[in-house]
């Protein structure tokens, strides 16, 4: 799905990551972590075409990331749903438009999605705050949405950074939930997080691999988690 | 453009409208330049149009006709005058000549002398009317042949008062395309400014857009159509307006000379209908190239 060979990435001050290879496999469950700065977003905005990378080569969906043009790159960004840190919503929209804003800006119409629309949204459980303004939800609900909002168009590959940075624990649980469902439905995952006990918790129910950041690199965590 | 995309962008799509939010203060600003500056075009085509019309009518009017005055002493006047109408008959380009009677002639005077005078005690010049024809004469050939054969003949085509007169008119008019020009050139500015300022103050909504996959062209048919709509609502209003405001202007009399001519005659009452599409021709344009260049400019 999303293959990553020697990359390496430099903001201007110094290199961030370099020599990153790594393969997330059609429906594979993978968690990222390493500590704050280490460069888990970055790796994870290279691997949906946010960034370019400095050095290496970046293919998703078996195309070169770095000879797309724009169009081909929204393209991309169709076939992979990303769950942002910051959830980014339109504010003057309603939850459920914000959900359906990839098939609204996909140009597909939207009367008839609606079934799959309140089916998904009963699914994150968001169905009584379908018409509240992103402002109003907590931040768990907020996740939700952004999860929901990531796979409206049914993608191959799900990326989420920190779903679980600003909920609770019984939250997090659901939302992982969540994420293992999908997997089951043969959806790649890749989780950055460093929550441990939420990697733990997966583990008992998905065959998750663990690739760890430090010192520039990416490594495969053992079992020792 | 496809036929498809166009009808699109003319027929909208409620949800694409949605997508970016509504900016009350920037919209009406963008109506109110949109409607000031048709208002301001409706009168500069009229000034043009007006004093197109004079430049026409004075050029035309006056070109067409000259006076032949035959100045000499009275028991020569008659075989002078008859000498020149045979030249002015043989000179090719002259549909007429016709001397004037000699009521005519009082006639003329009338205004200074008054209706009683008797033109028999006076050395009157004879004048004589020429109509030219299309072509026209040779003026400068006709002179010299009349100084040779009738030397008391003078022949006035009315060149020297008529030229200033055209020239200012034909001035006017350029003024008035200048004007339009300007006008829709100012409001390509001001579109493209407010433009600018839409796209720059949804940097983030269209960040978002770009995240769900969003086409460039999708996000900015979003801010085109919108500016397009209210340049065309606003000229349509400053249009209606301004053709209000030339309608109420006195007709054109002969009392008030030039002035009052400034309006639309006929058919050009049609033309302002014109700025309204225009004027949304001008923002679409702008925008298209505001929000083509703010896209590409983005990482």
């Amino acid at each position: 799905m999303i293959e990553l060979e020697n990359v390496g990435y430099n903001y201007g001050g110094g290199e961030l990551l370099s020599d990153v290879s790594v393969k997330l496999a059609p429906g594979s469950f993978h968690f990222l972590t390493g500590p704050s700065g280490a460069g888990k977003t970055t790796l994870l905005k290279l691997c949906y075409g946010a960034l370019t990378p400095t050095s290496g080569r970046v293919r998703a969906m078996n195309m070169d990331v770095r000879g797309l043009d724009r169009d081909q790159m929204a393209h991309l960004r169709r076939r992979v749903g990303v769950v942002h840190q910051d959830c980014r919503f339109l504010d003057h929209l309603s939850v459920i438009e914000n959900i359906a804003l990839p098939l609204t800006v996909a140009g597909k119409d939207l009367s008839q999605e609606d079934a799959n629309l309140r089916e998904l949204l009963t699914w994150v459980g968001l169905s009584q705050r379908a018409d509240a303004l992103p402002p109003e939800l907590s931040g768990g609900e907020r996740q939700r949405a952004a999860l929901a909002r990531s796979v409206i168009l049914s993608p191959d590959v799900i990326i989420a950074d920190e779903p679980t940075g600003n909920v609770d624990w019984d939250m997090s649980q659901r939302l992982l939930q969540l994420l293992v469902e999908l997997n089951r439905m043969g959806k790649t995952i890749l989780v950055a997080t460093h929550d441990m006990s939420l990697i733990r918790a997966a583990k008992k129910q998905v065959q998750a691999r663990v690739l760890r950041i430090s010192a520039k690199q990416l490594h495969q965590a053992g079992a020792d988690l | 453009m496809s036929e498809g995309r166009l009808r699109k962008l003319i027929m909208g799509d409620a949800q694409a409208d949605r997508v970016v939010p509504p900016s009350g203060f920037t919209a009406q600003l963008t109506l109110f330049v949109a409607g000031a500056m048709a208002f301001l075009a409706v009168f500069a085509l009229a000034l043009s149009l007006a004093s197109g019309r004079l430049a026409t009518r004075w050029a035309d009017e006056l070109a067409r006709a000259a006076t032949l005055r035959i100045n000499a002493p009275a028991e020569q006047r008659l075989a002078q005058t008859e000498a020149a109408l045979t030249i002015l008959q043989q000179t090719p380009g002259v549909a007429s000549a016709r001397a004037l009677s000699d009521a005519e002639q009082a006639a003329l005077l009338a205004p200074w002398f008054g209706s009683s005078l008797v033109l028999d005690g006076l050395p009157v010049p004879q004048l004589i009317e020429v109509i030219e024809d299309d072509p026209g004469y040779d003026g400068t050939g006709l002179r010299l042949r009349l100084q040779a054969e009738v030397p008391g003949a003078v022949l006035d085509d009315h060149t020297r008062w008529r030229a200033p007169l055209v020239d200012a008119a034909r001035a006017l008019r350029r003024l008035g395309t200048v004007a339009i020009l300007l006008i829709a050139g100012a409001t390509a500015a001001m579109i493209t400014l407010a433009a600018n300022a839409a796209l720059a103050a949804n940097a983030q909504v269209i960040e978002v857009l770009r995240l769900v996959g969003a086409l460039d062209s999708y996000i900015a048919h979003a801010f085109i159509r919108r500016f397009t709509l209210r340049a065309l609502g606003g000229a349509a209003a400053g249009m209606a307006l301004g053709m209000i405001g030339v309608w109420l202007m006195p007709a054109a009399s002969n009392e008030g000379g030039f002035l009052t001519g400034l309006g639309f005659q006929g058919w050009t009452w049609g033309l302002p209908l014109l700025i309204p599409p225009l004027g949304a021709l001008v923002a679409f344009v702008a925008t298209s190239r505001a929000a083509k260049k703010r896209l590409g400019d983005l990482a």
